[in-house]
């Protein structure tokens, strides 16, 4: 339609790591909580990239500690009981855990932005839309009340609000939920940040709004050339969007993959367990699959493999030794760029 | 596909109906449409309907209006030279005297009207001092929580273990000024407490709201999320806890001043009248009647108000 028209006053895509520093890196990340019942260790070194201009999907299901890794990159978890043990989080190069507070908060909302899961609870009943649009630049680029309110049109417009200008004071319980998911892209748009962060953002929507905002996050994507970090556990909504994946169990990466390779030849048993348990229609009337048992408590992880208590490939030394990222190869040897699995086995589970 | 209008049919078909959308939250039955409004146009439409807030309200303008210009309903002042005549001591009301006169000889009807500035300064002044000690120190000790939440908790807890009363009564016997100042200074010390507890504990029920979160996520600093995403969503139970306090300060205005660490002569209380009334109180009823059922009133006002006030808010007591 007519709103994307405005490429012109779109800045140039930036440099996708011209100088190969990649938008952000999340290396050997750890966090722990402590509590009651001991420290439950929720992120074991996990490493991801995102470049600009790409997507990441970091799938997962619930616990497995990808919302975590969101929130430690954000700055945003409660630091006790949290802790950051070890590990580096490289924002173009620089660490964001060394910064201050204040410098974190400069970069929260103008150079990365979170777009939550529920978009009702997270818009503040008591202001009008408009407002809290707004209030992106009263805080970060310090506009008037005036300026900031047509700002905040304009990017109701930008994310196809019918009658924007109509709506912008109308407080969050009066739009419905796709609506509401929209306002918070906008949010998190409005400053046209490097790279957003989406923790699960159509999990609370109908499948039919699901697939619009989808397209209109990917949409926005390409428009300002961001990074995008999708954090989801539906592996439907991947498919469409990522370019690539990282499947997390336990709080560690166990398969990352380009995302038509992680489909079509998956290289761990349980990213292939994940794939199984889709329903599919040509598979009608046949039990559907479904991975025994239940993700492990964070507070004492199995030894070796947190999934071989799952896992029906599960032999001795997966009881013993934690796998690795082991690149993955072609059955020549040949390489397969980007994909590894943290499998002892993963020869067996891709080409066997 | 970049067009991807959400199923709403039209951008012109919305803004008759904007509330059909996802029920607008209220369900009042009515089915004519109405303009869909936030908490706070609720909460207002809700009062001017409810027969106990218009009441209230009325009484509280009346009472507003005497204390700040009682010289519109008596033309007598009891400041003024003579105003009490020995000679009228315990006069019973007369077509002249409407209340009669005290053990004095001193109108009843002019002092009670002057008296009522110093109520409604005792409950005012010290309904806002209060809300302003009692809600700062809530919301920090809600939004830092540790070792100052802790510490401010357990202070509050020793004004909980005072009576109102005994409190009251030790605090005013230090400072025996006997002005209005003074009383509800007295009273602010010892009823902060009741609105930090309040204040922190709607703080903890809101800070982990999803949205505050995410305003913490888009670069909202401490004091805007505070400001802006924590207080008015935390102000509701505040209000009206203040509301129904404010007349509980003025009947404890009363009661201090009745056992004479008050008010104190020559200033006029309607606690004071009762106590100096109490001793004649079956010969010559009318001396305590009428300051009395002033006091009742403007208490009653008060506390009807903060109730109405409470419905309109609490959306659970609908």
């Amino acid at each position: 339609m007519t709103i994307i028209d405005k490429t012109a006053d779109v800045p140039a895509p930036r440099e996708a790591g011209s100088d190969g520093v990649p938008l952000l890196e999340v290396r050997d990340l750890h966090v722990e909580f402590h509590t009651r019942e001991g420290t439950a260790r929720a992120v074991n070194g996990v490493n991801y990239s995102v470049s600009a201009g790409e997507t990441l999907a970091v799938l997962g299901e619930s616990g497995s500690g990808k919302s975590v890794t969101a929130q430690a990159i954000m700055g945003i978890l409660d630091m006790p009981p949290a802790t950051i043990p070890r590990g580096e989080i490289l924002f173009h190069g620089e660490d964001m855990l060394k910064m201050s507070g204040e410098e974190r908060r400069k970069i929260r909302g103008s150079r990365i932005a979170m777009i939550f899961q529920d978009a009702l609870s997270s818009l503040n009943p008591v202001l009008s839309v408009g407002y809290q649009l707004g209030e992106m630049f009263r805080v970060h680029r310090a506009l008037s009340r005036k300026e900031a309110k047509a700002k905040a049109i304009e990017l109701m417009d930008r994310v196809k609000i019918p009658a924007a200008a109509a709506r912008v004071g109308d407080y969050p319980h009066q739009f419905s939920g796709g609506m509401r998911q929209r306002i918070m892209i906008a949010m998190a748009l409005a400053l046209e940040p490097d790279l957003i962060i989406a923790d699960e953002p159509t999990t609370a929507l109908d499948v039919t709004v699901q697939a619009q905002v989808m397209e209109l996050l990917a949409d926005l994507q390409r428009e300002f050339n961001m990074g995008l970090i999708l954090i989801t556990h539906d592996l439907g909504v991947v498919a469409d969007v990522a370019d690539k994946i990282a499947v997390m169990y336990a709080g560690r990466i166990v398969e990352t993959a380009p995302v038509h390779e992680l489909y079509k030849r998956p290289a761990h048993p349980y990213t292939r367990g994940l794939l199984d348990s889709i329903p599919r229609l040509d598979q009608k009337g046949q039990e559907l699959y479904a991975i025994k048992g239940l993700p492990p408590n964070l507070t004492s992880t199995p030894p070796g493999c947190a999934f071989n208590p799952r896992c029906p490939k599960a032999q001795d030394i997966c009881r013993t030794d934690i796998p690795q990222l082991f690149p993955v190869t072609e059955r020549d040897g040949g390489e397969l760029a980007g994909r590894g699995s943290a499998c002892h086995f993963w020869k067996e589970t891709i080409h066997g | 596909m970049p067009d991807i209008t959400d199923k709403v049919p039209a951008p012109a078909a919305i803004p008759p109906s904007p509330s059909t959308e996802d029920g607008g939250g209220k369900d009042t039955g009515k089915a004519k449409p109405e303009r869909v409004a936030s908490m706070w146009s609720d909460a207002r439409h809700d009062l001017i309907r409810n027969p106990i807030f218009v009441v209230s309200a009325i009484i509280i303008l009346f009472l507003l209006v005497l204390a700040a210009a009682p010289g519109l309903f008596t033309e007598r002042s009891p400041f003024e030279k003579g105003f009490c005549q020995l000679s009228d001591s315990a006069s019973k009301p007369s077509s002249e005297n409407w209340f009669g006169f005290d053990t004095l000889g001193c109108d009843v009807y002019t002092r009670t009207i002057y008296a009522t500035r110093n109520s409604i300064i005792v409950g005012i002044l010290t309904t806002v001092l209060t809300t302003l000690v009692g809600s700062l120190l809530g919301m920090i000790a809600g939004l830092r929580g540790g070792w100052l939440d802790s510490v401010l908790s357990r202070f509050t807890e020793i004004f909980f273990a005072l009576p109102l009363m005994l409190g009251g009564l030790l605090v005013a016997s230090i400072f025996q000024t006997g002005n209005v100042v003074t009383v509800a200074l007295v009273l602010a010390v010892l009823g902060w407490p009741q609105v930090f507890r309040i204040m922190r504990g709607a703080v903890l029920a809101n800070k982990h709201n999803d949205y505050v979160m995410a305003a913490k996520a888009l670069g909202a600093g401490t004091w805007r999320i505070a400001m802006r995403h924590v207080l008015p969503n935390a102000v509701a139970p505040v209000i009206v806890i203040t509301t129904i306090n404010l007349g509980v300060y003025i009947s404890a205005e009363a009661a201090l001043s009745y056992l004479g660490i008050g008010v104190q002569s020559p200033n006029i209380s309607w606690g004071l009248m009762i106590s100096d009334a109490q001793s004649r109180f079956l010969i010559s009823p009318h001396m305590v009647l009428f300051p009395s059922l002033f006091l009742s009133i403007t208490v009653l006002a008060f506390i009807m108000l903060g109730d109405a006030v409470r419905d309109a808010l609490d959306p659970k007591l609908r």
